[in-house]
């Protein structure tokens, strides 16, 4: 019987989105041999946004509360979760920032495998088993990892799903343990306060902006989506310095799968490709109708994107309102 | 976008596995150096005519300067082909880098290192490996191209030094320069075996460098006019050990070894570029590099590419074991500029109206190899050298 | 200060990815193999952590066969001054290599042991954070800022909509991420001098773990999509096959 913990994440004592989503892929986990799924939530206090966490697919619901989860602490929150891991076959993360810094120290607490970053997970006999992509997306790995295993699990990998589960309250004890790495807060960048790696749309920009201050233009399209897209850069521009690295899109940048992908004066180098192509939906326009973007586009435009760009936005404007 | 995807060479015939891991790491470096300083400018330096200046602290901390020179000297110390694989690269970017690049080692450094004293090479070579002092190369006069030995510039023994007085022209980096290897004849105006070489500092009162303008070749590179009137040098201006025609000849043979590379690099980007655009262009509803005529041209661009790259890497094992003969270096130089020229001539035609923008590089290219061909010996002296060496007479 | 970088050697992002006929790796035939990405920022946080310690020593810690010494001497070339070669085959169990790394860096006077944010090759994320657990030392993770002073360490990381700050004391593992600094290229001096650099070799033999590669698989092709049309024009198509078709607005 393969019992899950999906370890959920805090800030500022509100649960981060993605729990729903992530206690999705617990449970496929689970009930391919009749198992379990705890959710663990490791805060000060009370925490907002974790009251539908039975509804998502949580048996029960574990607090473990201490002082030091007023910031991220990794070194509290894997030791917490050691003391709990005889009684599970998985532990599963969201693959976020903080998931991914996660991970891998349960995983060594634990003398357990670690798998990051992984697309499609499944019981398989005494083995996980878990599809995740390498070499940045151009080739998908699939793993056995047997025994207990850690797997963090990539934001849009899978869809929240109702489940009805009770979502029984329990409370943990955060062992005694030594804060190593002090987290001291966490300074909101002005601009992002959308990540890309977890936009549901992405608009991406390339060299064809020609310069950095028509960035302003992605920015206008993304704020007629209403607070749920995020711009992102292609490594070029980054380079030149006209994007912040954070927002870099491809193989030594994020690896983003958003539901809409729009790519503006992006050719589509491969290095690119192999950050987005498991975007739902991908949009590319460009000036130059032979660019490798329209290979993979859904959809694309031939055209002066400093016209079609401002068009978009006011359609989705419009789109938005009604 | 042109340019938008990465570099990665032209190696059809596993000539990689002929270079030790020095080599190649050598070629890495200096073409990650290209990639990330020089592509970025070169357009728009080409378009202003322009000499991309910035780029010199970073050429010489890499150690591009006379880089098979000795340590000693702060160099590095390079076999001549890990030096000729610097050239390719730089001349991958553009000729007029190369050229830069070439004139400080091949024609400031060498001869200073070969001809100097130990004196003169001490103060000389580290500063212009460092890039603090910047050279250029005196020895064609307008009159007096292709025959250097006609030279009239002159250098008259004085009481205390020397008096320069004639004048230079077609001399790289001539307006930038803070120093200048200057040839003259010391004896009667017909005797070639009076011409010496001599150091002369740019700030040296009588002496001027102004660009030639007009270019339409080598743009990002600067072509000066040099004037020497009643310049006073001292008595150790004087390159000891330089004697002769010879001397310079010497020179432009290490200079010419570079350019042989230094083509395989710009041949090797235009190629490139071709064969990039001929898969992604559509026309007719097919990619052009479906259709016979560009696949020959591509066909005959590659088969120059991989020729001339052996013939230099076997110049350059040649030239380590000391027999690169001035004969040897002027087959390579006048082949592989000629392919080069041919290839970038043809990479032009295959991309089309998209090929004449700089955007694009193989207009670039074309534009300066016909310098590239012209210069350090023209196409048609190499052969005249090669008849030479083949009948034992000679027809200049 | 004693600073560990600890390196991968990895395709060159540009490569085209072909399986090998076994169908759990990759076919290598003609692949260009380069630093990871990642351990190029590692490399050059080493050196100017030295150089603005004003001394010490730095050490390029690699896993892996013969080839990887090649890798490594690009480290050297950057201006690394000595090289670890663990030489065995690394496992696909990343907790194993942490294992043997651990092993190797323990106890050797490690101020600052550095590591990639990832290997740009299996992707895994995992390794340094391993290594930190093992040894029972502070970690941060993909670090955008790393400063050092009076024997503690600054860092900052990013996270999702913010900058994470945070702090520990040394000695400390770190894992770095692009923009942490601009790595240097390696000088032509620095390519002459890595060959006389020391390498020191030591025989190591990974467990197997619990990890079994099953397959490797190109990613599925996308379906070939198509050009709505040419300028603002097309833009009221695109909303509609946006909505109706695609059905994410």
């Amino acid at each position: 019987m393969a019992n899950v913990l999906a370890v959920l994440e805090v800030r500022n004592a509100v649960l981060r989105k993605g729990a729903a989503e992530l206690l999705a892929a617990a449970r496929r986990i689970a009930d391919a041999s009749g198992g379990t799924v705890d959710a663990l939530i490791c805060s000060v206090g009370p925490v907002s946004g974790s009251d539908g966490l039975g509804a998502a697919g949580a048996d029960r619901v574990l607090t473990a509360q201490h002082a030091v989860f007023a910031n991220y602490c990794p070194d509290g929150m894997a030791a917490t979760v050691a003391t709990l891991t005889n009684a599970y076959r998985a532990v599963v993360v969201a693959a976020t920032a903080t998931g991914k810094d996660l991970a891998p120290r349960i995983a060594a607490r634990i003398g357990a495998p670690c798998a990051m970053d992984v697309t499609v997970v499944d019981s398989r006999g005494e083995s996980i088993r878990v599809v995740r992509p390498v070499y940045a997306g151009k080739a998908l790995q699939t793993v056995d990892l047997a025994g207990t295993a850690v797997v963090a699990v990539r934001p849009g990998a899978y869809a929240a799903v109702p489940a009805g589960k009770a979502g029984t309250p329990a409370v943990v004890t955060v062992p005694a343990f030594t804060k190593r790495l002090d987290v001291t807060g966490i300074r909101t960048s002005d601009k992002a306060a959308l990540d890309v790696a977890e936009a549901r749309v992405v608009i991406s920009g390339g060299r064809g902006l020609g310069d950095p201050k028509h960035f302003a233009l992605l920015e206008e399209l993304a704020a007629a989506f209403g607070g749920e897209a995020a711009v992102g850069a292609s490594r070029a521009v980054v380079d030149a310095g006209w994007a912040e690295h954070g927002a870099q899109v491809g193989q030594t940048g994020k690896t983003v799968s958003p539901e809409l992908y729009i790519a503006v004066g992006i050719s589509g180098a491969i290095q690119h490709l192999a950050g987005m192509r498991t975007a739902k939906v991908i949009v590319a326009i460009n000036r130059d109708k032979d660019a490798p973007i329209f290979k993979i586009a859904d959809y694309g435009i031939v055209g002066d994107l400093f016209e079609v760009v401002p068009a978009l936005t006011a359609a989705v404007r419009v789109a938005k309102a009604h | 976008m042109a340019g938008s995807a990465e570099y990665t060479g032209v190696d059809f015939y596993d000539v990689d596995g002929l270079l030790s891991e020095e080599e190649r790491a050598v070629r890495d470096t200096v073409r990650s150096w290209v990639d990330e300083q020089l592509m970025p400018v070169i357009g728009e330096c080409y378009i202003e005519g322009r000499f991309p200046r910035q780029l010199i602290p970073g050429m010489a901390e890499l150690g591009l300067f006379g880089a098979n020179l000795p340590e000693e000297y702060g160099c590095a110390g390079l076999n001549n082909v890990a030096y000729g694989l610097i050239m390719q690269e730089l001349e991958r970017g553009d000729s007029g880098i190369r050229s830069f690049a070439s004139v400080q080692g091949a024609l400031v450094m060498y001869p200073i290192f070969t001809f100097g004293s130990d004196e003169q090479k001490k103060h000389w070579l580290p500063r212009l490996a460092a890039g603090t002092d910047i050279g250029c190369f005196g020895l064609t006069e307008p009159d007096f191209g292709s025959n250097p030995g006609g030279m009239i510039t002159t250098a008259r023994e004085t009481a205390d030094g020397w008096l320069l007085n004639g004048v230079k022209m077609w001399i790289t980096n001539g307006s930038q320069a803070t120093v200048a290897i200057i040839w003259a004849k010391t004896g009667d105006i017909n005797d070639v075996n009076s011409i010496r070489g001599f150091i002369v500092p740019a700030s040296t009162p009588g002496y001027t460098g102004k660009d030639q303008k007009g270019k339409l070749s080598l743009r990002a590179s600067d072509t000066s006019e040099i004037h020497l009137q009643d310049v006073h040098l001292p008595k150790n201006a004087i390159l000891p050990k330089s004697g002769g025609i010879k001397s310079p000849l010497m020179c432009l043979t290490q200079a010419r070894y570079g350019i042989a590379w230094g083509a395989v690099g710009a041949a090797m980007a235009c190629y490139d570029e071709a064969r990039r655009y001929a898969i992604s262009r559509i026309m007719f509803g097919k990619p052009i590099g479906q259709t016979q005529i560009q696949q020959q041209r591509l066909a005959d661009m590659l088969t120059e590419v991989t020729k001339a790259q052996l013939l230099v890497l076997q110049l350059g094992r040649l030239k380590d074991q000391g027999k690169a003969t001035p004969a040897r270096v002027s087959l390579a130089k006048r082949n592989n500029v000629s392919a080069a020229c041919d290839i970038a001539r043809e990479a032009r035609r295959l991309l089309g109206a998209n090929g004449i923008l700089v955007e694009y590089h193989s207009m670039r290219h074309l534009a300066n190899l016909e310098s590239v061909y012209t210069y350090e010996g023209t196409h048609d002296m190499h052969s005249l050298i090669l008849g030479q060496e083949i009948t034992g007479l000679g027809a200049f | 200060m004693k600073i560990a970088v600890c390196l991968r050697r990895v395709p060159d992002t540009t490569a085209k990815i072909v399986i090998a006929g076994s169908g759990t790796v990759i076919d290598e035939t003609g692949v260009k193999f380069v630093p990871n990405p990642y351990d190029e920022y590692a490399i050059e946080a080493a050196l100017s952590l030295k150089e603005k310690a004003g001394g010490g020593e730095t050490v390029v810690v690699a896993l892996g066969g013969d080839a990887v010494q090649e890798t490594m001497r690009t480290a050297l070339a950057m201006g690394i001054d000595r090289g670890v070669h663990l030489h065995g085959t690394p496992s696909p169990d990343g907790l194993e290599n942490a294992r043997v790394l651990a092993e190797h860096l323990r106890g050797a006077g490690y101020d600052v042991m550095l590591f990639g944010k990832f290997a740009v090759d299996d992707c895994g994320q995992q390794t340094g954070a391993m290594v930190a657990e093992l040894l029972e030392l502070p970690c941060a993770t993909a670090v955008t800022k790393l400063d050092i002073a009076a024997g503690r360490a600054t860092v900052e990381r990013e996270v999702e909509g913010g900058i994470e700050q945070a702090a520990c004391a040394l000695p400390a593992v770190f894992t770095c991420d692009k923009g942490l600094n601009n790595p240097r290229l390696p000088s032509l001096k620095g390519i002459m001098a890595a060959k006389k650099k020391p390498l020191e070799v030591t025989p190591v033999a990974p467990g197997a773990g619990s990890v079994t590669v099953a397959a490797l698989a190109l990613p599925p092709e996308r379906a070939a999509g198509r050009i709505v049309g040419e300028g603002a024009a097309a833009v009221p198509a695109l909303m509609q096959l946006l909505t109706t078709e695609a059905k994410v607005i």
